[in-house]
């Protein structure tokens, strides 16, 4: 096990390298920050000073190797438009965007199996096929389009939701979280559930193609014919079969979500990271775009490794050791 | 006469598919007595293992018994309500399949798989029922039982994941176990131990088998009576030796000599010509007639099961007779 996490880890490390020097090396060719971060008329003098200052104009490699040599130490650059440390930007912003997108994947994960779950039970009934053709609807509909219905119908037209922001925070753990106050999660419901739409369909789907899978299989037809209970058989024999496959796609969906809920955080005006980098995109703001990208990168590894250990647990067969 | 363990009486199973009725099986009867063996064999496709489900009350859609009745000491089976059967099974009645590999559920351990079924039956504590599963596994010739109970199936071979099973099937002493080809694949040696395995427990505990298998030497060492099955009938019945010594049915008679074993060396394989009909359009009448040397027009005409010898019966009016009456 110890021997298994410190290959994780090893390979970890080098993924963060690899990522690096791809991000690195992409941004600086996107285009050049200081066209867009210095005014038109300022003069050379003034010009090549401020080069200087942000370490511009040194040659790319010297650069990243500066930045990686800083980055060892925790120091990810600061940004060149907030002349803030890049990490502590994000940091600010992370809160935000991890309970909107824990809060939208808890919700396809309670929402999404039992109704897969009704319809892989129940394939012909006409709830399931209601289910089912609403989980196309959910697959298809365009976020963007999504969020402003509800915009039009819960926030405009009947006035029970906020349209935009946060609203009140409460401290904890050091950083500020909406869904502690009432107000906060008044804030959050529509943002959720506009990104969970997408994921209440995946789980279903994935849900009830498992289950129809595997009642057929051998061992749940055996677990009737010893007499158990029907309840018993679903929700145990069934049930932690199917969980293996959602446990994957849900870790790498929450990972999505965090990085790149960009659309619903845009039209809901929600101040998460997904707003901080299309910005900072926008300005070629390369320090926090190479730090977001880090940090990203560092998440999926985590949620990986999560989904592995889960994995374990779930499935006696895997072994964590893998090939020596 | 006591009343059978089991006696099955024009049993039929119908799936209603898109293509159309499926008979799969269409008129089967045998009796079983307790403590005897019935061997009960056909080609894949026979009705053989939808029969076994039939009695068991496990047929899945689209498929339903559809007439017919399954005297199990002589309440009928077919006239229960699921949760009734679901009290019958695994208690009174037990199964066993053919796939051990693929039987008990992957992430769930012995233990659990085994408990679950105690105690879905009778109420024990859990204690009593892990130590009646330990009692059970010893019995069917596991080592180490207690040791075993918390493995998971994967860590079982194949030959040992079928005595869980049939350990499994054992837990409440069934009256009666319907075992569909539980030995087709594992390896000869190991269908031998199991053979003699289960064959000491019938013995011991009075308890009366289903034996369903495609192998006629299975049945030969195994079955006291043997029922042969062909697309969803029963063709030939009677004591095993006499059946396989002198059958009447041709395809009975047919079945024997493709037995590998049987034929001399040198000699092309003797095989039965053609294949199984399809059940979605059998036709009236004999449905081995386009297979069989001796048929005749007659043959189109439908034919009953009759008793030709005493305690013998076949579905044929071409029977193979010289064999008995000479």
């Amino acid at each position: 096990m110890t021997v298994y996490l410190l290959r994780r880890l090893l390979q970890a490390l080098l993924v963060m390298l690899a990522m690096s020097l791809i991000v690195f090396v992409g941004v600086y060719a996107i285009g050049d920050p200081v066209e867009i971060l210095i005014s038109p008329d300022a003069d050379q003098m003034e010009r090549e000073r401020a080069i200087k200052a942000l370490g511009l104009d040194l040659p790319l490699w010297q650069q990243y190797l500066t930045f990686l040599f800083r980055a060892v130490q925790g120091d990810l650059g600061r940004s060149f438009v907030f002349n803030e440390p890049a990490l502590q930007l994000i940091l600010q912003k992370m809160p935000a965007t991890l309970e909107l997108a824990v809060g939208a994947t808890f919700m396809a994960v309670l929402i999404g199996l039992p109704l897969g779950l009704y319809a892989g039970l129940k394939p012909d009934s006409a709830g399931s096929k209601a289910i089912m053709a609403g989980s196309i609807l959910g697959f298809s509909l365009p976020t963007f389009w999504v969020g402003l219905m509800l915009i039009m119908v819960f926030a405009v037209q009947l006035g029970w939701l906020p349209s935009t922001g946060r609203g009140e925070t409460a401290q904890f753990l050091g950083l500020r979280w909406s869904f502690l106050t009432r107000d906060g999660i008044a804030h959050l419901i529509m943002p959720a559930v506009n990104l969970s739409l997408f994921k209440i369909s995946l789980v279903v789907r994935l849900t009830r193609s498992g289950v129809r899978e595997t009642m057929l299989m051998d061992y749940v037809k055996f677990a009737r014919a010893k007499g158990l209970s029907p309840r018993r058989v679903t929700y145990v024999h069934v049930f932690k079969n199917i969980l293996i496959p959602v446990v994957t796609v849900v870790g790498l969906e929450l990972g999505s979500t965090i990085a790149f809920s960009v659309v619903t955080e845009s039209i809901f005006a929600w101040p998460g990271m997904g707003k901080l980098i299309i910005d900072s995109i926008n300005v070629l703001d390369r320090p926090v775009i190479v730090a977001y990208l880090m940090i990203i990168v560092m998440m999926f590894i985590v949620i990986n490794l999560a989904v592995d250990l889960l994995y374990s647990t779930l499935d006696p067969r895997v072994r964590l050791e893998g090939k020596s | 006469m006591s009343v059978a363990t089991l006696e099955v009486r024009n049993l039929q199973t119908h799936f209603f598919t898109r293509a159309g009725v499926v008979k799969a099986v269409d008129g089967v009867s045998f009796t079983v007595g307790r403590g005897k063996v019935l061997g009960l064999v056909g080609e894949s496709g026979s009705g053989k293992t939808v029969t076994g489900f039939s009695i068991i009350g496990l047929v899945d859609e689209p498929g339903r018994v559809v007439g017919g009745e399954i005297l199990f000491h002589g309440q009928n089976l077919a006239r229960l309500s699921e949760e009734e059967m679901r009290q019958l099974r695994g208690n009174r009645i037990a199964m066993i399949f053919q796939d051990p590999m693929m039987t008990l559920n992957p992430v769930l351990r012995i233990d659990t798989q085994m408990i679950e079924t105690v105690l879905a039956h009778t109420k024990v504590s859990h204690e009593e029922a892990r130590q009646r599963c330990r009692d059970t596994l010893g019995m069917v010739g596991i080592p180490s039982p207690e040791e075993r109970l918390k493995s998971y199936p994967h860590q079982f071979s194949g030959g040992m994941r079928q005595r869980v099973a049939i350990a499994i099937a054992l837990l409440h002493r069934p009256e009666l176990i319907i075992a569909d080809e539980p030995t087709t694949a594992l390896d000869v040696t190991i269908q031998g131990q199991i053979l003699a395995e289960v064959q000491k427990l019938a013995i011991n505990t009075g308890t009366s088998l289903i034996w369903i298998t495609h192998d006629l030497s299975v049945v030969a060492g195994l079955a006291d009576d043997i029922a042969v099955m062909y697309a969803g009938r029963v063709v030939e019945d009677g004591p095993v030796s006499e059946v396989l010594d002198k059958p009447l049915h041709p395809y009975t008679h047919g079945l024997i000599g493709s037995v590998p074993s049987r034929n001399k060396r040198g000699e092309p394989l003797r095989q039965i010509p053609g294949m199984t009909p399809s059940l979605l359009k059998l036709p009236p009448g004999c449905a081995f007639r386009s297979r069989c040397d001796r048929a005749t027009a007659e043959c189109a005409a439908p034919i009953e099961l009759m008793e030709l010898t005493l305690g013998r019966h076949a579905r044929c009016i071409h029977p193979h007779m010289e064999a008995v009456a000479a």
